[in-house]
Parts: structure tokens; sequence; C-alpha cells
């Protein structure tokens, strides 16, 4: 197992490596580079633009900076905004709670609701509820969330009255009611999607358990259905999924760009995409390591649980 | 029916089937699984029911468990199981004759026990679902039973999980699971299929022992008379669905009736104790000498954690007279696959000489091989997997000769030529895969490694998926192949009774060495190492006096 850990350990470093250089690249291609903005601004000479330059380090050559930026992220001085100069934690630590909120509840609403769509589907395969839920699934995985998320807006905030249209909490109030209120919506919306693709592959995970051997074993020893399916069946279903539910442990951290935008939600993806509008790059390689070390932790924390669950792989 | 004519079963039959029909959904090649069969099963007997694949048996099984498909269902007759007539029982009374009253293990022990949970705690599932004793009862009765099948260190063994144990041993656990309530009735379903030949002789002896020391009443399922000789007090013998023959077993296997009995106990392959008269070529050179080969399995990272190291080959020498057949024997684990995998350079060994026509060919790149390739040519054992299902089987014939040169025409003349060779018609070379027999795929498949001329012809296990009289047909088939073209042959097998039909002569393996080569009928008659001897020993069916010899041999 420790070497299992070594293993993968030494395999993501290299990834993270990987990763970076290519972020880093890949923005400092993009015309203009983060000064641009000021080229447009008046009270801006040319010679302010070099200076600036000059006293962010924005002159030297890419790879002197690219080095320069991973020896301090190393030490773990991850920059600062060029937005408003604090760092870029701090930055990334003020978005991660609301995003948190919203992507938890919203992906544990679709762990607990696709399951049980996922293994009621395959326990009445073919049955009206499997049918709808087919078609539900495919409907919620063609349709754009933004889409949902209007005409949620639409017919709870405008028709019915029922829920804010967007924000965190209103001002001055911020009482947990009040946060409870902003956030039925939007992790409904966003749950639609997780829903259904969770429920796909659990239906799939449940067959694939259900024509195991062991469970005409299990009916052959006289067990009861339920039983059966919840003693038999969902632990095996379960295996598979671990995998997926660590892919989904990044996005629970960074965010959802379009969610967040549509419900104004002060999260990580609007963090993101606003600064990318600000040429902020300083908080995009921020946020870009930010998720790639989540979807390493989260595949590793994924294969840790099955290992522990597996007795296969456990002993092995 | 009315009441009070209802025929009663006599108190000494645990089990009875009158009259059983079972449909088949529309559009399935026959509208019953199995049409009005009857039998008994006597208290304290072991009845086998014993047919080829498409037979009816396993259907027959399920329907007394009660555990047929949705789509499926018994549409006339009636089962007995203990006096109680069980179709058309609702779910839950038929759920509390499971386990209780009759239970059942199966074919293959690797799939049937759920890898999550111990030993221990499906043992005492059983118990549990039945509201039969407490926590802690229940615990030191699996710790018995885990005992009484025989399994070392039950109380290791109790909180172990399935993937630590053997096939054999996982057999044994399947069978204390089904004795845990003490049942009227067992019914196995092909419990030995899956194992090794010591390990079926071992699982057997385990099940009739069993049998006599609880006086239960035994449904054993199979497809080797060899089986049926060794255990079976009555027979029923079934085919395509209907009971065409039953009796006592020594009635059945010693005077056969029924002109498919006879057909399928003279079908089962014997240990004739006579060699095969070998082919008279003109040149008895060797084409193959195989010195020292070697190939070690390393697995597991080499710079952290353990590596795990099998010798799975470990210096084999033995040497191939041209147009002779070799047969390699072995159990799993024994390196006999992995032998045939060298050979044709699936993988590479790592140490030791193969001389093919007196070339060195160990040592060969695949690009240096690759004109050797067609002159090697492997026959699989998966008739259903080896054959690609989206190819025609025109395509799959041709596709090989043509990337080695051959002109599309000719290559399509000599498939059509070889599809009649092996007893197919013409037609089928338009045709798909899936549109064969499992039999009929191996002739496919048999002319596929034909197509190239090879000079040797590596079989592995290619009779080993096929009902016993589809067998013989094959066996009959590669004989004549080999008189005709004089190619070699390397055959495969788990089975000694198939190696002793084709073979010249057999080398026996046991973990990764040849432990005893010689002609089969030194083999079987006087081994030589203690290996082939148990070996021999396990063969089900052919001990000295064995009912089945005289069937075979009146």
């Amino acid at each position: 197992m420790s070497g299992f850990l070594l293993n993968r350990l030494s395999q993501s470093i290299v990834l993270l490596v990987i990763v970076s250089i290519i972020g880093f690249t890949v923005l400092n291609l993009m015309p203009g580079g983060p000064l641009a903005q000021f080229g447009l601004d008046p009270g801006m000479t040319q010679k302010d633009v070099e200076r600036l330059a000059e006293q962010l380090g924005l002159n030297r050559p890419l790879w002197i900076q690219y080095l320069d930026w991973a020896w301090r992220l190393i030490q773990g001085d991850w920059g600062h905004s060029f937005r408003d100069g604090s760092s870029v934690l701090t930055v990334i630590g003020r978005h991660l709670s609301a995003t948190l909120l919203l992507m938890g509840t919203s992906t544990a609403l679709a762990i607990a609701i696709g399951s049980w769509i996922g293994i009621r589907g395959a326990t009445h395969r073919y049955s009206l509820f499997d049918y709808c839920a087919t078609v539900g699934a495919m409907v919620a995985l063609s349709v754009p969330t933004f889409w949902f998320g209007l005409i949620g807006i639409y017919i709870f905030t405008l028709k019915l009255g029922w829920v804010p249209a967007g924000n965190m909490y209103t001002i001055g109030d911020g009482s947990v009611l009040d946060y409870l209120h902003h956030l039925i919506l939007p992790s409904l919306v966003l749950s639609l999607v997780h829903v259904a693709i969770w429920s796909r592959y659990m239906r799939t995970a449940t067959l694939d358990a259900l024509s195991q051997d062991f469970i005409k074993t299990a009916r052959a020893k006289g067990l009861s259905e339920r039983r059966i399916l919840l003693k038999h069946v969902v632990g095996n279903a379960l295996l598979p999924m671990i995998t997926l539910a660590g892919m989904q442990l990044p996005s629970i951290l960074t965010g959802a760009l379009v969610t967040e935008t549509v419900f104004t939600w002060p999260g990580m993806g609007r963090l993101f995409l606003d600064s990318l509008g600000y040429s902020d790059y300083p908080v995009v390689m921020g946020l870009l390591i930010f998720s790639a070390i989540l979807v390493v932790l989260g595949n590793l924390i994924a294969d840790i649980v099955i290992a522990t669950v597996d007795p296969r792989i456990r002993l092995a | 029916m009315a009441s009070g004519i209802q025929p009663v079963t006599p108190a000494d039959v645990a089990l009875s089937v009158r009259d059983l029909t079972v449909s088949l959904p529309e559009g399935m090649e026959r509208a019953y699984a199995v049409e009005n069969i009857s039998f008994d099963l006597k208290r304290g007997q072991i009845l086998c029911i014993i047919g080829e694949s498409g037979s009816g048996k396993s259907v027959t099984a399920n329907a007394i468990m009660g555990l047929l498909p949705k789509v499926i269902r018994v549409s006339s007759g009636e089962i007995h199981l203990d006096g109680i007539n069980i179709v058309g029982l609702s779910p839950d009374k038929l759920r509390s004759l499971r386990g209780r009253v009759v239970s059942m293990i199966f074919q293959d022990p690797l799939s049937a026990l759920n890898p999550l949970m111990t030993v221990g705690a499906q043992i005492e599932e059983v118990m549990a679902a039945h509201a039969v004793g407490t926590p802690k009862s229940r615990r030191s009765r699996a710790i018995d039973l885990l005992n009484e099948v025989g399994l070392p260190d039950p109380q290791l063994m109790y909180h172990q999980y399935p993937f630590r144990l053997s096939g054999g041993q996982r057999q044994r656990v399947m069978i204390a699971m089904a004795l845990a309530l003490e049942p009227a009735i067992l019914i196995a379903d092909e419990p030995t299929t899956a194992l090794d030949v010591t390990t079926q002789a071992q699982i057997l002896q385990l099940i009739r022992d069993i049998q006599r020391r609880k006086g239960m009443s035994v449904m054993f399922i199979t497809h080797d008379f060899g089986v049926v000789a060794e255990i079976a007090d009555y027979v029923v013998v079934m085919e395509k669905g209907h009971c065409v023959e039953q009796g006592s077993a020594e009635r059945v296997l010693k005077s056969p009736s029924h002109l498919y009995t006879r057909r399928l106990i003279a079908a089962v392959p014997h240990l004739t104790g006579k060699d095969r008269v070998p082919l008279q070529a003109a040149d008895r050179a060797s084409i193959l000498k195989v010195e020292c080969l070697a190939k070690t399995y390393r697995s597991g990272s080499a710079l952290f954690g353990k590596r795990r190291i099998v010798p799975a080959v470990n210096g084999v020498t033995f040497d191939l007279t041209s147009g002779r057949t070799l047969g390699v024997v072995g159990e799993s684990g024994s390196g006999k696959s992995s032998l045939g995998r060298l050979l044709i350079k699936l993988m590479a060994c790592d140490s030791g000489s193969i001389l093919f026509e007196g070339r060195d060919i160990a040592g060969l790149s695949e690009a240096e091989f690759r004109s050797l390739r067609p002159k090697i040519q492997m026959i699989f054992q998966d008739p259903f997997a080896s054959l690609n299902p989206r190819s025609t089987v025109g395509h799959i014939l041709t596709v090989g000769p043509v990337a080695h040169g051959m002109p599309y025409s000719e290559a399509c003349e000599r498939a059509r030529e070889l599809l009649s060779h092996v007893g197919l018609d013409s037609g089928a070379f338009d045709r798909f895969p899936h549109e064969f027999s499992g039999g009929q795929r191996q002739r496919i498949g048999i002319a596929r490694a034909l197509m190239f001329k090879p000079k040797l012809l590596i079989a592995d296990e290619a009779v080993s998926a096929l009902d016993v009289s589809i067998q013989a047909q094959i066996l009959k088939l590669l004989d004549q192949i080999q008189r005709e073209t004089g190619v070699s042959m390397i055959f495969i097998t788990h089975d000694l009774r198939v190696a002793s039909q084709i073979c010249d002569e057999i080398a026996v393996m046991h973990r990764g060495q040849i432990v005893e080569r010689g002609p089969p009928s030194q083999i079987f008659l006087d081994p030589k190492s203690s290996y082939t001897r148990e070996l021999v020993a396990a063969i089900p069916g052919e001990q000295a006096g064995s009912m089945l010899e005289h069937a075979a041999n009146p």
C-alpha cells in the first residue's frame, strides 16, 4: 500500500509540472499579455506600462518567469493578484466557501437521488419508471444548464416568487435560513445534470452486479430480495462508482462556471471567469494549479477508498 | 384436479417431478426448455441428470429451486419437494424453502461467492435469513461447517475473503453454506466442471461422504459420464428438453437402451491403454526441439513495493517428431498454456532455445519471425471468443494468408476447399460466426489455422469448451487432418482422457516443469512420477472395474 502511494505520488508530481508548464505557456501565448488593457488607458504612457512590466518582472524571458513562479509556489507563495494586490491564496480562500456550499449540496443531492433512481431503474428494468428515468436523463444531459437556470428563475422567482433570483445571501440578513433560501434553486439546477449522469452509471453498475453468480447464490440461500439488494447488490455496484465520485471531487471545489454566473453566486467559477477577463494571470495560474492538485487528489482518494472497501485490492 | 385424488408422494421420495413443462419465450429455437419430464429422487440417493448443453438440465434445477427468470415459466406439471407441490407457490413460501429444505451449489465457485463478504458472514447469512439461532450460535455453527467440509483452520477461514481461497476451497465453502440448515435435498449444478481433475475427485468424494453421513438426497447435474459412474445411484438422461432414458446407474451405464445415451457413452474419451498408430511419414526428422525453455512472470513495481515472481515455465526440454502429436497435460497453473504461448512466440521467453526445423526461433525479433509465422499456427480454446463476430467466415479465413502475400482469389478458393474439408458446407464462407454452433465454430478455427499450410499446429484446450459428442468429432477431424497433411501437433489439455485419444506421446506438466514424458500407455498404466499417478487416479469413472469401463468394452 505505501509502495503504491509513493508510486502514485511521484507520478502526480510529474503530472503537476507538465500541467503547469502547459498552462503557463498557453496563458502567455494570448495576444497582448496582462498589461494590454493599459495600452488604451489615456492616463498611462508607454513608459508607465514599461515600468509596470519591470516591476512585475514581466519583461523577462518566459522560462525565467515560469521558473521564478514555480520556485515561489514550492515555497508556498502563490503570487499576488494583479487586480487588488492580495495574495492568490487569499483570493481563492474568499471564494472557496461559497463554491463548497453550492457544489457540496448539489453533489450530495445528485449522488443520493441518482443512486436511488439508478438502483430502482435496474431492479425494475424496462418498467415505466425505468423508461421515464432514461428519457429524463437524456433531457437533462442534452439541455444546457443555463437554460434550466433561466427557466428556474422565470418560474420560481418571477412567476411564483418563491426563491430569490441570485446571490448567496440578502445583504443585511445572512441567517442560516436566508442562505438555504438562496441555495435551493442553484443547487437543484446544478444537480440535475449530475443526477442524470450518476443515475445512468448507477443503473449500469447495478445491472452488472445483479447479473453476477453470487446473486443467484444469495437467492438460492433463501434471502429476501430486500436483503439481497442491500447486502449483495448495492455494495458491489458502488465499487465502480467510487472512481466516478473521485472524479467529481475537483468540481466540488472549483465550482461551476455557468451556474455560478447565472445565479451571480460568488464562487470559484465566477472568480476564474472574472480573473480571465481582467488578465489576472497569477490568479488564473493559481486556480489552474489548484484544480490540477484536486484532480490528482480526487483520483488518489478514490483509489485509497476502493482499496479500503474491496478486500481483493486491500490485501493484494 | 379434484382434492382427494391428488397423488400422494411416497414417503421415501424426497423430490418428485411430474410431467414438468417449462415454456420459453417466443422467438427462441424451441417452444419448451423442458417438456413433460418426470423423475423421482429417492431419499438418501444421488440422482444424476446428464445431458449436453441445451438439454434443459439447468432449467430443471432452477425450476425446482423456484429460481427461473421471469420470462421462463412452468407451464404445466408438478414439483413435489418433501411432499409440497411448489409450482404456483407464492414467492415468500418458495423463499422459505430455499436454503432450508433444498439448497444448491453452482458450477463456478469463483463467481458464486460475494467478493466483499467474508466466508463466515456468507455462511451465517443462510441461518439468519431463516431466523435460525442467535448470532453466537450461528457463528459457532459456521465454524463447525467449515470444519465439516474439510477446510484447514476453520477459525481463520471464517474471517477470510473468497479471493484468498483456491477454486476447490471455494467450492467447499459453497457446500458448507448449502449444508448450514441441513436441507433434505442438495442440488449440485455441474459443481466440479470448473475444477482441476484432482480437485474434482476430492469434491466428489466430499459430496458423497456428506450425503451418506447425513442421509441427504442429492440431485447432481453433469455432462460427464465419468462423473456419473463415480457418484450416481440413479441416472436421468436428457436431450433437447426431453428425458430420453432413466434408470439405475448400473443399468443405464451397462446397457443403455436409448440411442442418444449410447452415443453419449461412446463419445466419452477413455484411457484405452493402447497407443495410437502413428503416421508413417517418410522422414523421421525432428520438427521442433525445445531446450531448457524458461519464462518467469514478474509483477509489481521494481522501484516500490514487493515484486511477485512466478516461474511459469521452468527448464522445459522436449522434441517433437514430424507428423506426430505431443500432448501437454497439466492442471491450472502448471504452465502448459504459457508454454504454448512461448512456442508460438506470443510472448518472449527468458532463456532456452526453440529449434524449429533446425533454426532457433527463441531469440528472433517479431520482424524476423514473421515469415515463419504461417508455419506455426494455433487453435484456441473458446470458439466463441476467438472469432471476430463482425467478420464473415470468409474474411476470417483469408485475411491472414492475404497479409502474408497470397493472392485474394487463391485464398478464397483455398478457404472454400478447407471449409468443406472440415465438414462445413461452402455457404459458410459468407456467413458470420454467430450463425454457427460451438462445434462448427471450432471447425472454422481449425480451417483458419490450416489456411497457412502450417507445419506445426498448437491446440490450446481446443476441445475443452465443447460437449463430449462434439469433442469426439473434433478429435476425429484433427486426427484425419494430421494423417492427410502430415502436420505436427502440440495438444495442450487438462483432460488426460482427451490426450490419450489423440496423442502419440504425452508430457505431464507440474509447476512449470515436465515431470514425466512417454507414450499414453506408459503414462496411464505405468506412471513413473507420483504426480502422474495422482492425476491418473483422479480421473472420474476410470477406476479398475468401473461401470463405465464395462460399458465401453463389453
